[in-house]
């Protein structure tokens, strides 16, 4: 195998890694309410805004203003599922679509007005600068950004399986009503679902603003990603989602290098075509 | 202990499923609901557990209202459920099954002790400890229905059909563990179709008719009686 081809599986891990932790709240989100979080990707575009802020007006590095965006998005997760999600969980599917659409809408056409559509940047993070192993160049804050993501992604799998609460969480998805019988608020369970599946792509907006730019449509983006990579590992399948988001990390990078960078996107969404073609629930769906 | 009083009861947008029943559940007693395929038995024991509710009428527990109780409380007032077709988490083991049967017990210990207790009644659980429940034979998965629902240390235990699907000797292994379960003091109300072994091991039965109680007495009363001998016994 080239140096190349090598780096260029490197680089998709990496941001593999980063898709995996975005996609995994989206599904989370999905399995336990049946919902499609459309504005999954806005919230991933405000956390980065907040971290540019905190940067440009406080000084604040982003590495630091992680616990901040995390708590923030968990806020913005709870505070949507009490005063808009939970009125339509109970409503037709498209009064569901709707809202989370209208919250998507209203967030990037917020974000253009008051912080203009132009790409930001923040200009000296603490973490810059690459390690070289041999020809191989580790871009450290990407590197970093995707050793927190499998971090916090091993983390929230550790508490659905081990944890009360987590479990909880996992039985109300496979069956409201029996979760209900044995006791569990299965209302509570949506909104800390929610807000738990916020807070993750809080955190994974945080790592992003540390090397990637920020500006209102990169939500769109990384939204449309994170939606394929929901399917393609099964919808509500967290280890689905992981498998799937570094998948799609590899396929891009090296699709971009194989071909030219202007299609990995087309690649990305063909591998999602093919594969709900051949296995419509995904790769670990059910 | 337990108490319906004129309940209707319905879906939905749908018509009533039963209409104005009473009937009552004493402490200790085994209280069979039998009736035919839509008589609304199930409705019944849904309106109890609170997945449904009373368009009229009340039930109590223990002179309490049951009816205005959140559904996911329920279960803190003593109440459990053995589903009709066992709506097991069919994706988390046997022991966190058993686990989540217990989730509305905060001490450690004893739902520790309940654990010990229930993979004893059943053995054949304990063998399979770690496997997801979806995988579990239906007999099995009824055994772990049953036990799920005795984790949270009921006072009145409910079994919607828990005989369903399962192979004659196993069906009477399950009727002896609802035995053994009231012989240690759990109030039982049971939905059979199995009207026989039912109205065996029952102290008293209703039967229910297109939402209506048509008749009811003791268990042997009710096992002579013509209607249910040429309805649901066949004789
Ligand atoms: N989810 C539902 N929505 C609408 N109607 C329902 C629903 N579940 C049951 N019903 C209706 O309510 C009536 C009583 O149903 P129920 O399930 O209580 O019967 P059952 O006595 O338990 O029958 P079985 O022995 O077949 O389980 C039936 O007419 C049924 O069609
Ligand atoms: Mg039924």
């Amino acid at each position: 195998m080239s140096e190349q081809l090598i780096q260029q599986l490197v680089n998709g891990l990496l941001i593999g890694f980063l898709y995996s932790l975005i996609a995994i709240g989206l599904t989370m989100i999905w399995g336990v309410m049946n919902i499609i979080n459309f504005a999954h990707g806005d919230f991933l575009m405000l956390s980065m805004f907040i971290s540019f802020w905190l940067y440009t007006l406080y000084g604040l590095d982003p590495i630091f203003s992680i616990p901040i965006c995390t708590g923030l998005l968990f806020l913005l997760g709870l505070l949507i599922y009490k005063y808009l999600v939970s009125k339509v969980m109970t409503g037709p599917a498209l009064a569901q679509l709707v809202v989370t659409f209208g919250v998507s809408i209203f967030i990037a056409n917020a974000a253009v007005l008051l912080w203009t559509p132009d790409f930001k940047m923040i200009e000296k993070p603490l973490l810059t600068g690459t390690w070289s192993f041999g020809t191989i160049q580790l871009s450290i804050p990407k590197a970093v950004a995707s050793a927190g993501s499998v971090l916090v992604s091993l983390a929230l799998f550790l508490f659905l399986r081990k944890s009360k609460t987590g479990k909880a969480i996992l039985a109300t998805e496979m069956n409201r009503n029996s979760a209900l019988l044995m006791g569990v608020n299965t209302d509570r369970v949506n909104a800390l679902s929610f807000a738990i599946g916020s807070a993750l792509v809080g955190i994974a907006g945080a790592f992003l603003s540390m090397y990637y730019y920020i500006y209102p449509g990169v939500g769109g983006t990384f939204g449309l990603i994170s939606f394929c990579i929901v399917a393609l590992g099964g919808f509500g399948s967290i280890e689905g989602a992981f498998i799937a988001g570094i998948l799609i990390g590899i396929v891009q990078t090296l699709g971009g290098y194989f071909f030219d960078p202007a299609y990995k996107y087309a690649i990305v969404f063909a591998l999602y075509l093919v594969t709900v073609w051949i296995r419509p629930q995904g790769l670990l769906g059910w | 202990m337990l108490e319906i009083k004129n309940a209707s009861i319905g879906y939905k947008g749908g018509v009533l499923a039963v209409q104005g029943i009473s009937f009552t559940v004493k402490k200790g007693e085994v209280v069979s609901l039998i009736g035919s395929n839509g008589a609304g038995k199930s409705t019944v024991l849904r309106a109890i557990s609170g997945l449904l509710r009373p368009r009229t009428g009340e039930i109590l527990l223990n002179g309490e209202p049951l009816h205005t109780v959140p559904p996911y409380d329920i279960v803190r007032r003593g109440v459990a459920m053995v589903p009709e077709g066992r709506q097991l988490f069919g994706r988390l083991s046997v022991i966190d099954n058993l686990l989540m049967g217990a989730y509305a017990i905060d001490s450690k210990q004893r739902t520790q002790e309940t654990l010990e207790t229930v993979l004893a009644l059943f053995p054949r659980l304990a063998e399979r400890k770690g496997q997801r429940a979806e995988t579990l034979s239906g007999g099995e998965q009824q055994q772990l229905a049953i036990g799920r629902g005795l984790m949270s240390q009921p006072s009145l235990l409910m079994l919607d059909e828990p005989s369903l699907g399962i192979m004659p000797k196993l069906v009477s292994e399950i009727f002896q563990t609802i035995h053994e379960v009231s012989k240690k003091g759990v109030t039982v109300l049971l939905v059979e179709q199995n009207v026989f072994e039912a109205l065996h091991i029952s102290d008293r039965a209703y039967v229910l008719q297109t939402g209506r109680i048509v008749l009811e007495g003791r268990g042997e009363e009710l096992l002579k009686s013509d209607l249910v001998r040429q309805a649901y016994l066949g004789m």
